[in-house]
């Protein structure tokens, strides 16, 4: 195996890996507020068809992610009235916020099924892009997946140093204390799944504008859920969150090598469970034994908060 | 000018009848809204959407094939939903039964008898029940959240069906397509009917919810899973203890979904393949709500949710609305009933 | 002169607050002046939560005003109060276990500023004060002790004018109790009132300079804790010796029904406490009263006899001469043991659940309401009908959810409930507790009759006046550890006062064995 292919694999592990980083990471800070939305899936494809849609229209990439991200927050605020103001339960209504995601992502993209876009321009800094191994493994990437470095190192940084991350992190720990602090549990949960929303919809626009630049129906092929189990695979801490996303990235990317070479060692199913049987794992690994207190679950996590007035 | 919520005492019994009415009635005017916004006609929409499949014995043939596995997984999720135990994995549980009990049925091509259906399904529920004891296992010794083990290892069933009618169980007569061979007749549910595809699975499958109304209505165990779920303190001082809850539930959801899987597989399909159904397991947790975790409420939730797969197919084939739209209609039919139930639990004033 | 100068720090004047029909503060006076460390004695019930809750704006009165360095409060909330002065150590904390001391207190304070320069507030201000903290631990690894210090250094690092503490030493040990002592000595002699609420006398008498007693949400005296003996003070708590209504019959002679044999039980909760070498007999037709104030593992020992916790042995717990200290709940009812827990709502009562349904929560076995598992028609119902007749529950019928009862008449149809049900052992706690004196003398007289039936009853109650007519013998829990019984005529409540306060005799472990 020479070089060039290594380094072909690399880029393209980042490109799976970009969508499920953006994804997790927003989901991570949903879910560091106490709150559990399983509707990725349904935001990331809203994100993916309403940045196609109107790149295609307008033919402009930057309002066509901005969109994305813009419909992904949609649905989540949507999640956050049934669930924060309305008290539903949460799974529940994740689980219909993906449903209703998918459905009407599948009706409003139906114009555009099969058309090809241009995919985003990939960055090019003269002398540096055109380095002989760095340069195509780390420098001439499309502006998402250098966001999605940059967001990730901003959400730990502002977890772990900034008075809001600590007031979020609170009110995922304990959200009656918090209340009887005084800080607002409603209101920072609000803001927690609507970042979450938007990364999700980033996520989607990265698949329809960059990754596989088409619209198709279930384009995200369940990369929402693998989402959702990068956030506990990475014990809701967000640069684990990341190096998970490009595990599972090299995963994939290795499954489509070995296939390609003719290796048929282990069925390529049972190379994608991976990531789930490694997930239920370090939840088994979180609850027993030594590592339980430091990286358990945020306390709070999928209650619904009641004020005791 | 405030609204003020303030909770109530009980939940309004009328109310509580209500909700499942205003959700259908918010959806219909919701998706007629939608239709209308995207360019479809939406009165054509609404009656190839709710009215056409009604219309024909076939049609309410093929309501009740698809309504009768929703009915009977989603009754089995409710009693754990009755008692806070969210098991969100009855797709993968679903997909084991039919490998279980598919495996059994490959493994005797030859087998004649009536003993033989009887054997693939107990199979089939056990196969189930495997998958859903790893999270009742695990959160009943280290308090792992059931919502996320069974939601992974849904994706691990789908993959292993996969990998299965990919790999080892693929036909070999079946031109490469990832298939499984057939059951054996003795093997497959035959349809009751002449000319519809109702098997002895099917009205099973609408037995279950009643047995399970009764047994939740009159029966111990289904007091003390109502208990555990209105009042876990109270549950501990009636001697109903917590550990015990979480495995019945547990093992009734998984083992209905199970033999769901299995019915399917050997009734309508006849064979495995890599999708058992178009995500029943996920769907049926919204049957559940919109019966408002009621098992005699489920079976019209069913038939409901039935109505927009097939209403679905019919909007799609006379007037070209995408396959979506049926996502689009059950999502709202779930999120009304989730929104309206706070209605129910609350009384909102208007105050100056 | 500045009238303002000579004014106390803190004045109350016909402070009344009301929760529905019960009157929880009745026009309460009180005057702190700056640097008093000032006590607010009482038993449960008399108020002092409440007031200091007003104090601190968490609540708001229905009538009376509070005076701020003489200047009359208009408007009143946490926040304000955290900017006048006042800080408040509550009772149960605010607190996450996840994160390091640094993080809890800064979640605590309007303005933490820079956190390295509040780490080495914390450091200084916690050493200074004697109550050391780290401010890189994670509070998950700290005692309870430990934690509460993060609560008070919360209030210090506000350079509060006064300082609210509630029941602060019901969770430390000795040691730490002096800590605390010292710090607010401390404080107090830099010029910082102290409101401190305890019902335990040799700390009030050790640390106060003034006194105001509650008793029933009224104030029933002021003195000088210094010029006061533990008795006089439990006098004046309790209301003196003398109208209390006493049972003089001497304790019955008959069979061991109810067994506790040097029962250890470690609390379930962090707020909990230990039962330590707990023994306690009660015989056929005796009524045992257990005293003690809130808090010193009434609700564990309740669970530890009801068996909604196991024993570590077998022979722990004994029913009719049967070890069941490993048996659950159900089993132990089958053997004859019912109960009462002091939760009515959501513990021995499922509040949207039918009275048919909470009849058959306990009764399943007992009543009989339940063949081969399916539970019999119309015998739940005509059960809950028969606890409704006798015992006038005032309700529309079964069907009436459990929620929409009174206090009163709930907990008739609980008592109910376990009396019907033919028990040769009762557990009650607080069996009237919140409810009106009707309700609370027929449920009295259910007692005293189901004693003479020949069963054995265990009464664990905060209300002495109830254990003094009721109990036969008495015993009183304190931190975990239960006193030797005594003939309940031979004791004045002052000194039941006095052991319930943790004052006077060492309360030992041995039971002393009638002659």
């Amino acid at each position: 195996m020479n070089g060039g292919i290594l380094i072909a694999a690399l880029v393209s592990a980042t490109t799976g890996a970009t969508p499920l980083v953006l994804a997790a990471v927003g989901e991570t800070v949903s879910e560091r507020s106490g709150v559990l939305n399983l509707g990725v899936e349904g935001m990331m494809l809203a994100g993916a068809v309403g940045a196609f849609a109107t790149t295609a229209v307008t033919g402009s990439d930057l309002l066509g992610i901005f969109v994305g991200g813009a419909a992904g927050a949609a649905l989540a605020a949507l999640f956050a009235l049934v669930t924060l103001t309305l008290a539903a339960n949460q799974v529940a209504s994740g689980l219909a916020v993906t449903i209703f995601g998918t459905g009407l992502s599948s009706l409003l993209g139906a114009g555009f099924v099969g058309r090809r876009a241009i995919p985003l321009a990939h960055v090019h800094i003269p002398l540096l892009s055109d380095l002989p191994i760095l340069g195509p493994l780390l420098l001439r990437y499309d502006p998402l997946v250098y966001f999605s470095v940059a967001i990730t190192a901003f959400v730990a940084w502002a977890l772990a140093h900034t008075r809001a991350g600590l007031i979020l992190r609170a009110v995922g720990e304990n959200d009656d204390s918090a209340h009887a602090l005084g800080h607002n549990v409603i209101r920072v949960r609000y803001l927690a799944v609507l970042f979450g929303g938007a990364m999700s919809g980033l996520a989607g626009a990265y698949l329809s504008l960059a990754a596989t630049p088409m619209w198709v129906e279930g384009l995200t092929a369940g990369r929402g859920w693998i989402a959702l189990a990068l956030v506990v695979f990475g014990a809701w801490r967000p640069w684990r969150v990341f190096a998970g996303a490009y595990l599972f990235g090299g995963i994939s990317v290795l499954q489509l090598f070995l296939q390609g070479a003719g290796f048929v060692l282990v069925p390529t199913q049972v190379l994608a469970m991976i990531p789930y049987l490694a997930t239920i794992l370090v939840l088994v690994v979180i609850s027993s034994g030594g590592a339980r207190r430091r990286l358990q679950a945020p306390g709070s996590l999928g209650n619904p908060f009641r004020a005791a007035r | 000018m405030r609204l003020r919520v303030e909770a109530r005492q009980a939940p309004s019994p009328m109310l509580n009848a209500l909700v499942p009415a205003l959700s259908v009635f918010a959806t219909f005017l919701a998706s007629g809204v939608l239709f209308a916004i995207m360019g479809y006609p939406a009165g054509r929409a609404l009656y190839a959407f709710f009215v056409a499949p009604l219309v024909t014995m076939n049609g309410w043939s093929e309501l009740a094939l698809k309504a009768g596995p929703l009915a009977m997984i989603a009754a089995g999720l409710a009693t754990g939903f009755r008692a806070g135990i969210w098991n969100i994995g009855a797709q993968g549980q679903l997909t084991m039964g039919a490998v279980a009990g598919g495996g059994v049925a490959l493994a005797l091509p030859d087998a004649q008898g009536a003993w033989v259906m009887p054997l693939v399904c107990s199979c089939g529920i056990a196969g189930g029940m495997a998958w859903g004891a790893v999270p009742a296992l695990l959160r009943t010794r280290l308090g792992v959240n059931e919502i996320l083990t069974s939601l992974m290892l849904t994706y691990v069933a789908t993959l292993l069906l996969a990998a299965l009618v990919f790999g080892p169980w693929k036909d070999p007569e079946g031109y490469s397509l990832p298939q499984s061979r057939m059951f054996s007749d003795s093997a497959t549910l035959a349809p009751i009917f002449a000319r519809a595809r109702l098997t002895a699975g099917t009205v099973i499958e609408f037995l279950v919810p009643v047995a399970l109304w009764f047994a939740m209505r009159h029966a111990l165990v289904g007091f003390s899973i109502r208990t555990a779920g209105a009042a876990p303190a109270a549950a501990g001082y009636a001697g109903f203890g917590e550990q015990r809850v979480v495995w019945i539930v547990l093992m009734a959801g998984s083992g209905l979904a199970g033999l769901a899987g299995i019915f399917e597989a050997a009734g309508p399909i006849g064979q495995l393949i890599p999708q058992i159904t178009p995500g029943y397991g996920f769907t049926a947790i919204i049957v559940a709500f919109l019966g408002r975790l009621n098992p005699l409420g489920i079976i019209p939730a069913a038939l409901l949710m039935a109505l927009s797969y097939i209403g679905g197919d019919t909007a799609q084939v006379s007037l070209g609305i995408p396959n979506g739209a049926a996502g689009v209609v059950q999502g709202l039919l779930l999120l009304f009933p989730l929104s309206a139930d706070f209605l129910a639990r609350n009384r909102v004033r208007v105050v100056a | 002169m500045d009238p303002q100068a000579n004014a106390p720090r803190l004045e109350l004047r016909g402070l009344t607050r009301r929760f529905g029909a019960a009157v929880a503060n009745q026009s309460v006076n009180l005057v702190v002046q700056p640097g008093e460390i000032h006590a607010l004695p009482g038993e449960n019930g008399a108020g002092k939560s409440t007031l200091v809750k007003m104090v601190y704006g968490v609540l708001r009165p229905d009538e009376g005003e509070i005076l701020w360095q003489g200047k009359r409060l208009a408007a009143h909330d946490p926040r304000i109060a955290r900017k006048i002065g006042i800080g408040m150590v509550f009772q149960h904390f605010s607190l996450f276990d996840a994160m390091t001391v640094l993080e809890n207190v800064a979640l605590g304070l309007d303005t933490p500023g820079p956190m390295p320069e509040l780490a080495a507030r914390i450091r200084e201000v916690s050493a200074a004060y004697g109550l050391p903290l780290d401010p890189a631990r994670e509070v998950h690894t700290l005692s309870v002790g430990e934690r509460q210090r993060i609560e008070i250094v919360r209030c210090l690092l506000q350079s509060p004018r006064l300082l609210i503490m509630d029941e602060p030493t019901s969770v430390l040990t000795p040691g730490e109790v002096e800590a605390l002592f010292e710090t607010l000595r401390r404080l107090a002699a830099q010029g910082c009132s102290i409101l401190y609420i305890s019902h335990k006398l040799d700390e009030i008498l050790a640390l106060c300079q003034t006194a105001t007693v509650l008793r029933a949400g009224r104030v029933v005296g002021t003195c000088d804790p210094r010029r006061e003996t533990a008795a006089s003070l439990a006098r004046m708590m309790m209301g003196g010796d003398g109208a209390r209504p006493t049972r003089n019959a001497p304790p019955p002679r008959g069979r061991h029904r109810l067994v506790l044999d040097a029962m250890n039980l470690a609390a379930g909760t962090p707020h909990g406490v230990d039962l330590r070498g707990v023994t306690l007999e009660v015989r056929a037709g005796e009524i045992f009263g257990i005293a003690g104030i809130a808090g010193n593992g009434q609700t564990e020992l309740f669970a530890a006899i009801s068996g909604e916790r196991l024993a570590a042995s077998p022979n722990h717990v004994l029913i009719d001469e049967l070890p069941c200290g490993r048996l659950g709940a159900a089993r132990r009812r089958a053997l004859g043991l019912c109960s009462v827990p002091e939760q009515r709502n959501g513990h021995a009562a499922v509040p949207i659940f039918s009275l048919s349904d909470n009849a058959l929560l306990t009764g399943y076995r007992r009543a009989n309401l339940v063949r081969n598992g399916i539970i019999r028609p119309g015998a739940a119902r005509r059960f809950a009908e028969r606890i409704i007749d006798s015992y006038r529950v005032r309700c529309t019928g079964p069907a009436d959810a459990a929620a929409t009862l009174s206090g009163g008449n709930l907990q008739k149809f609980i008592l109910g409930r376990e009396v019907l049900q033919n028990p040769g052992v009762l557990v009650v706690s607080q069996p009237t507790w919140g409810v009106d004196a009707g309700a609370g003398a027929q449920i009295h007289q259910a007692l005293l009759s189901l004693a003479e039936q020949g069963a054995a009853v265990l009464v664990i109650s905060q209300d002495l006046d109830e254990l003094m007519a009721l109990s036969h013998r008495l015993s009183v829990l304190h931190v975990g550890k239960l006193s030797a019984p005594h003939a309940t005529g031979e004791l004045t409540a002052a000194e039941i006062g006095l052991l319930m306060g943790g004052a006077s005799a060492e309360p030992t472990d041995i039971v002393a064995h009638a002659a």
